[in-house]
């Protein structure tokens, strides 16, 4: 019965202030927004724990019959029915706790703003949307939350809208997902199509019980959702508009570009495990994907100048990681990866924020430094979630990531070149986080305005919160064998060197290490070295080739929109259009003539009369 | 049965009627399309005539009588609009009145 | 002489030739009230010609109510138009004999035909014999015939309705 209130609560509170924004002062909105949060937090945390009384640890809530579709003779029912399993609950904790604290730091950190309630009501929107996507029994209702996450993303991305760059961010954003959500809508017809069935349990056992390893079918529908989740998730190869969606408010950073809405296309492939167990090809492209993107984005992270960028690359490369840990078939490695990610990333992004909005907006990590000292709070918290994303051990970041790590090299899909590229992007995710926390935090300040602190008890509640929740969440391990019933099938009987592990764990450390002695001028206090140290970087071509992100914004407009513009160019005048404007033509023709025989001259009118007349005298006549 | 034959009068029904219909068609001038519609309605009635007394039936004097009542009735309104077609337009001239063009 | 020549058929053709010449006058006037004249002459030919057909009933109405009080009522509207400049001429520019010649010429010939059929006994018997009487007429129109005579007097009404509404001035409530 909680269950089906579930995503409710967020829904009532989006409407009540969507339609009373004008009357609402800032903390009737805040309560109704942050209270519907934590109805949500603290009924997603009694539905886990109820959850292991429930009999087959599932929990499922029947609301009403969306619409049925007819299959040849007999009809599908596709229902508004919400189905909670070990995989949901974890999925709908993560978005319900950290959201609501989220939402308490959005509600301190957007006081200011003039549409504040517009915000509030966008970010409620958005967890309903979520909410419906993570527990939907079937892939239609799934289909609706994935494109509600990304209304609200377009929504959120461009909620500044008087500035050109967020709406084209906004666009891009919008665009780029829309070419995979297409990709999977065309996965989720051909999958029903083939099993004549949209119910996600029912599509795994049929799935399981009527094709074989390898089907060809399978191949191609896991293929198609991987399009959708490669596009909602910033994989390569389209993963160009998550940087550019830096252009939101913090707080919605936080909540759908680290925590949530990007962690969907993970999801989507964790639920359709059982479809692609059986095609081992396509978990391979998974695994590549993963392991590509977190190498691009860690190089590309290495060199950014803006806080917020930096942390989203390294948002798409810990999504490389979990792509990486499905696609080795370490399910619960990845999600477990996917829960801590968006506790220390949200913590992060915040802290961000926090230190973005006391600097007066200024997000050019080039023009911070010094950090540490004006903000000890913020900054403590940052060097948390830091160590959490580099994975030093023992915090939560350590556990999952090891996790994942420690399965590839005997995985059937993964194998040795892909453990060689976690552990290379593990280093470079120290070496950048080394160089961020150098540059904004070390060194002598350079930003004149007095700091401006937020010292607000919700705020930091929200913020101490996620950093505990950072630190120990690595002991949060959640019991995913009754999702994921065949995760070691597909394990090689490849002897495991003894080095292994001791090398995933030093790796950080060899990173912040090496980054020590090679960042060492930006955490000189002389301004001298610092600045030719910045000048020599902006001048070196290869930065600023990793600047752009690695150019696939270039390439993308050379390959895609350059050829695109220019047949629209060509076809400027539509030659479609012109065939079927050739009939307007020869309608208008005779419209002309008809007008000018209307010409209003009554004895035209009696001349014509008579020849028609005489006419059809004479027609009968003869 | 007349010493008239029937085809003569035909004959002179349809000269009227032509000369009375290229009045109208001819004229600019409204009154003299008036005119011309008595002269076409006159010509209709010579018809009827001839027709009833080459069959010895009354019923052609009927036709006429109905005729005759017809050109009253569109006399009385056509003199009638002519004078409001003098008093707004100042000219009787019937291309005046074109606004019902397309 | 002329009595000799004098049968109903060249009689006939007389008076269709005078109608003729007279409605192609109509016609091509310039002058509305010459047109006028022409008009009448026009008609009083035709209702000769209705008379020689045997329909002396049809004749005399021909003569009262078209020549008589239609007629009248275009010459009342002309008046009404005045004598303002036109394109069009509503009043004889020239005064004399140029105006009512023509059409007094034509009346004449009318005049003659008229005196040449009463004048011979033999055309008059043979106009008796044909003739259908006012009597058959009013009892056709007033027998099966009644039905279209309600109509007929409805058309009357809404005639005599409509040009009270249409001439009225707009000062006086008018309005088209």
């Amino acid at each position: 019965m909680l269950l089906s209130f579930l995503p409710f609560y967020p829904l009532i509170s989006f409407l009540l202030i969507i339609l009373l924004k004008k009357q609402l002062s800032w903390w009737q909105t805040s309560v109704l927004s942050v209270g519907a949060m934590l109805l949500c937090a603290i009924t997603s945390l009694v539905l886990f724990n109820a959850l292991n009384q429930a009999p087959d640890g599932v929990i499922t809530s029947h609301l009403w019959r969306w619409f049925s579709l007819s299959d040849g003779d007999s009809f599908v029912s596709v229902n508004f029915s919400f189905y909670l399993d070990a995989l949901s609950a974890v999925m709908i904790c993560v978005v319900s706790c950290v959201g609501f604290l989220i939402h308490l730091f959005a509600a301190v950190y957007m006081k200011e703003d003039e549409n504040f309630g517009r915000f509030m009501a966008y970010m409620n929107l958005f967890i309903v949307a979520m909410l419906i996507l993570v527990l939907a029994d079937n892939l239609v209702l799934l289909y609706l939350g994935w494109e509600g996450v990304g209304l609200c993303s377009f929504l959120l991305i461009g909620f500044w809208y008087q500035e050109k760059a967020n709406v084209l961010a906004a666009r891009k954003a919008f665009i780029v997902t829309r070419i995979g959500d297409t990709s999977m809508a065309i996965g989720l017809f051909m999958l029903f199509n083939a099993l004549g069935s949209v119910n996600i349990v029912d599509v795994s056992e049929l799935a399981s019980a009527q094709w074989q390893l390898g089907n060809n079918d399978a191949y191609w529908i896991c293929l198609l959702l991987l399009g959708g989740a490669v596009g909602k998730s910033a994989q390569l190869p389209l993963q160009t508009w998550l940087p550019d969606a830096m252009a939101g408010p913090t707080p919605v950073s936080a909540l759908i570009h680290a925590a949530t809405m990007v962690t969907a296309g993970v999801y989507l492939i964790a639920r359709m495990n059982g479809l692609f167990i059986l095609s081992p090809q396509v978990m391979n492209y998974v695994a590549w994907i993963g392991a590509i993107t977190l190498l691009l984005a860690g190089i590309s992270a290495l060199v950014q100048t803006d806080i917020k960028r930096v942390l989203a690359y390294s948002t798409m490369s810990q999504i490389g990681y979990m792509m990486l840990g499905l696609g080795a078939g370490a399910w619960s490695a990845g999600i477990f990866h996917l829960m801590t990610h968006a506790f220390f990333k949200a913590l992060l992004f915040l802290t961000a924020g926090a230190v973005i909005y006391a600097l007066h907006h200024q997000q050019n990590v080039f023009k911070m430094g010094g950090v540490l000292k004006r903000l000890p709070f913020e900054s403590s918290l940052f060097i948390i979630g830091l160590i959490c994303l580099m994975a030093l051990p023992g915090t939560s970041g350590f556990f999952s990531k090891e996790a994942i790590i420690g399965q590839l090299w005997s995985s059937a899909t993964a194998g040795q070149a892909l453990w060689w590229c976690a552990i290379l992007g593990a280093f470079l995710t120290s070496v950048y986080s080394c160089r961020l926390f150098f540059i904004a935090f070390l060194g002598q300040e350079r930003f004149s305005h007095p700091v401006t602190n937020l010292s607000n008890k919700g705020l930091k509640a929200s913020l101490i919160t996620l950093a505990l929740l950072s630190l120990v969440g690595g002991f949060l391990v959640p019991d995913l064998s009754g999702v994921f019933v065949n995760t070691t099938q597909g394990v090689n009987n490849v002897v495991e060197p003894k080095w292994l592990h001791s090398v995933a764990i030093a790796t950080p450390i060899v990173g912040i290490v090496f980054s020590w002695f090679y960042f060492s001028q930006y955490r000189s206090a002389e301004p001298n070295i610092y600045q030719q140290a910045q000048l020599k970087e902006n001048q070196n071509p290869i930065v600023r080739y990793c600047f752009s992100g690695l150019g696939f914004d270039h390439l993308y407009e050379l390959v895609f929109i350059k050829p695109f513009v220019f047949i629209a160019r060509l076809n400027k005048r539509d030659v479609v259009d012109q065939c079927i404007m050739s009939i307007t033509w020869y309608v208008g023709l005779w419209r002309d003539i008809l007008v000018y025989s209307q010409n209003g001259l009554m004895r035209w009118y009696a001349a014509a009369f008579a020849i028609g007349l005489v006419c059809f005298i004479g027609g009968w006549l003869l | 049965m007349t010493a008239i034959p029937l085809e003569h009068v035909l004959i002179l029904a349809c000269i009227l009627f032509s000369i009375g219909f290229f009045g109208v068609i001819v004229r600019k001038n409204t009154l003299f399309m008036l005119m011309s519609l008595e002269v076409m309605l006159n010509a209709v009635g010579v018809a009827f005539i001839g027709a009833g007394s080459v069959w010895q039936q009354a019923d052609g004097q009927v036709m006429f009588v109905l005729i005759l009542t017809l050109a009253a009735a569109e006399v009385a309104v056509g003199l009638a609009l002519l004078i409001r077609l003098q008093q707004r337009f100042k000219s009787l001239d019937i291309d005046c009145l074109s606004q019902l063009k397309g | 002489m002329i009595t000799r020549f004098a049968s109903i058929e060249t009689l006939f053709y007389l008076a269709a030739l005078i109608a003729i010449i007279a409605s192609l006058k109509v016609v091509t006037q310039k002058n509305t009230v010459h047109a006028l004249l022409y008009l009448v002459v026009s008609l009083l030919a035709v209702a000769v010609c209705f008379y020689l057909m045997g329909a002396p009933f049809a004749a005399g109405l021909e003569v009262i109510v078209y020549a008589g009080a239609i007629l009248v009522l275009f010459v009342f509207a002309i008046m009404m138009f005045g004598l303002k400049n036109d394109e069009t001429k509503y009043a004889p520019q020239s005064t004399g004999l140029t105006i009512w010649l023509g059409p007094c010429l034509l009346a004449v010939f009318l005049l003659l035909a008229l005196l040449l059929s009463f004048d011979s006994a033999d055309i008059q018997q043979q106009l008796n014999a044909t003739v259908i009487s006012s009597k058959d007429v009013g009892i056709l129109l007033y027998g099966p015939y009644l039905l279209a005579v309600e109509i007929a007097s409805f058309l009357l009404l809404a005639g005599l309705v409509a040009g009270y509404h249409y001439a009225k001035p707009d000062a006086q409530g008018g309005h088209l």
